[in-house]
């Protein structure tokens, strides 16, 4: 077990996953609610990194990094999986603004609310589950990312040597054993996180309340 | 346009146009008088009565037009600036915030006012609930408290009362117009109930495929409708005054004009009324019957015969003006013209008692 691969990865999930909630919130918010006719190529570009293969996302990034010294360091990693990993944050944030009635937002306007207040107050906290969804997501998506991490950052242990480009090692040294514990850790990672958002989604603790009243009716 | 020293004495000015893609186009004015008064938007579902509220509040952008309130130009003012109470037609209370963080909301008031705010409309006793745990009766209150606690200076209500089953709604109607007279805060109610634009209106414009068809105070529009559409909005043709003399039995006996006549008992204390009967539950007879179950037989003679419709609409002078609506095959058989003796029979279930506040 490469522990300080471990240690890389977990680092650049959380880094990413944080800078992603900073430009998914203000992003899905405009895509949601935006009326501008031509939304659905900004919803394209965004959508962009679930076909593009990694390889021609990372080549890219890489040419752009290159010009800012960027390439194979760390910080270059952080914006080349903050790109690659934007769709994961930035859909279940939309699906969730979008699922806020209309009728709640111009309550809040009409109780004197702006619209930065009315979207810390009503829409947030109703689109909590698919805000958390965006984010443990995205953080999950960057724990796997493999492609673009060996475009962009290479290979240098302690920068830029995730556990998946540490397994790929691994296993082109035919160091079975070594492979087999580290793909079991992600797995098992994997499968934790993802248990946390559809037990999220089935809203078990959302509206709590609402719920128990419903059942006692 | 107004004069300026007709805009000096209006609160509101709203001269509304707005059209929608593929759907029918509003054009409405509105005129509001400074001090507390209650105007009803009277009219059929889908007339644009919500609409022009929506263009008042901000939530919808005119296509063209103004809005002055108090002198305020509020056109192109963003919906959260606008001092306005908006009461939304299903509540819209918010489903993640207990009712005591949903009246105060808005954030004016302290912990003691938002609670004498409560007990004012009675959901003192439910701050610590979920909007969800109320009743549709409680829910209205809360929603009117939380309008309240902003500290509005217009008040707008949408179908303050659809929402509710009709038991319910006879009470929190009650309750309603106590409270905006109370409050002396000028309102704005949407409304396709007459019963609600006598109980709550100083002022009523009906509306109707996006128009407004007549303005004037409620009784006056029962009575004299300028329009077809307007009659058929409305679909009462007598609205007079009565007081009740005697009550019995479940049976009211009620002075109206110069003649009596019984109504079903609507109980309480109140004694004066508005006595609303439909055209098409009078009946007419030439001579009395020996024997009816009909309660009100009323001897009068046609003043007025006019065309309305399929009917004919003929108007009688029984002591105070009835209005009967009866087929024109009736009308030939009777041989009814005008100074026709008559007799005008209805139940007393037929005559409508609305509570009359005003006297």
């Amino acid at each position: 077990m490469n522990w300080e691969a471990l240690n890389t990865t977990l680092e650049l999930a959380s880094t990413t996953s944080v800078i992603l909630m900073g430009i998914a919130l203000p992003l899905s918010y405009w895509l949601a609610f935006s009326e501008w006719r031509w939304k659905f190529f900004i919803e394209a570009v965004v959508a962009l990194p679930l076909v593009l293969p990694p390889t021609v996302l990372g080549f890219y990034v890489l040419i752009a990094m290159g010009r800012f010294g960027l390439a194979f360091t760390f910080r270059g990693l952080v914006i080349a999986s903050v790109l690659y990993s934007l769709p994961f944050a930035v859909q279940p944030i939309v699906a969730a603004f979008g699922a806020v009635e209309r009728k709640y937002i111009e309550a809040s306007w009409m109780l004197g609310s702006s619209n930065l207040q009315t979207f810390f107050r009503v829409i947030i906290p109703q689109s909590w589950a698919g805000v958390v969804t965006g984010f443990v997501l995205s953080f999950a998506h960057t724990l796997g990312e493999f492609g673009v991490v060996l475009m962009v950052g290479g290979n240098i242990p302690g920068v830029t040597r995730t556990l998946s480009i540490d397994i790929y090692d691994q296993v082109q040294a035919l160091n079975y054993s070594s492979a087999t514990l580290t793909s079991a850790t992600l797995l098992v990672i994997s499968f934790v996180i993802l248990s946390i958002i559809y037990g999220l989604n089935r809203r078990v603790w959302f509206f709590a309340a609402d719920r128990r009243h419903r059942e006692a009716v | 346009m107004d004069s300026i020293e007709e805009c000096g004495s209006l609160l509101l000015i709203a001269d509304i146009e707005k059209r929608f893609k593929g759907r029918l186009s509003v054009e409405a004015s509105v005129r509001i008088p400074h001090g507390p008064s209650t105007t009803i938007l009277f009219g059929p579902s889908g007339a644009g009565k919500t609409t022009v509220l929506r263009c008042i509040a901000g939530l919808e952008k005119l296509t063209a037009g103004r809005i002055i309130f108090n002198g305020q130009d509020w056109t192109n003012m963003p919906p959260h600036k606008r001092p306005i109470g908006y009461l939304f037609q299903d509540y819209a209370l918010f489903p993640h915030l207990r009712v005591s963080e949903n009246i105060g909301y808005a954030g004016k008031q302290s912990r003691e006012s938002i609670k004498s705010i409560a007990s004012m409309l009675k959901v003192d006793d439910v701050l610590d609930h979920w909007p969800s745990e109320l009743s549709g009766g409680q829910q209205q209150r809360v929603a009117l408290a939380r309008v309240l606690a902003r500290e509005p200076r217009l008040l707008l209500l949408d179908e303050p009362l659809s929402a509710l089953d009709a038991a319910t709604r006879d009470h929190v109607r009650a309750e309603l117009a106590q409270v905006l007279r109370n409050l002396g805060i000028p309102a704005i109610v949407v409304s396709h109930d007459w019963v609600d634009a006598l109980t709550l209106g100083d002022q009523m414009l009906v509306m109707s495929g996006g128009r407004v068809l007549q303005v004037g105070a409620p009784p006056e529009v029962f009575k004299r409708p300028q329009h077809p559409e307007v009659a058929s909005a409305v679909g009462v043709e007598t609205v007079v005054t009565g007081r009740i003399r005697r009550r019995e039995a479940g049976v009211a006996l009620l002075d109206i004009g110069s003649t009596q006549l019984v109504a079903a008992d609507p109980g309480g204390d109140a004694l004066d009324f508005y006595v609303c009967i439909r055209g098409e539950d009078v009946t007419l007879e030439k001579g009395r019957a020996e024997q009816s179950s009909a309660r009100n037989h009323l001897r009068g003679t046609v003043s007025q015969i006019s065309v309305a419709g399929v009917l004919t609409k003929v108007t009688i002078d029984a002591g105070f003006e009835l209005v009967a609506l009866v087929t024109r095959q009736a009308t030939a058989d009777l041989e009814l013209s005008t100074g026709t003796e008559i007799f005008a029979v209805f139940k007393a279930s037929a005559v409508h008692l609305i509570p009359n506040a005003r006297i």
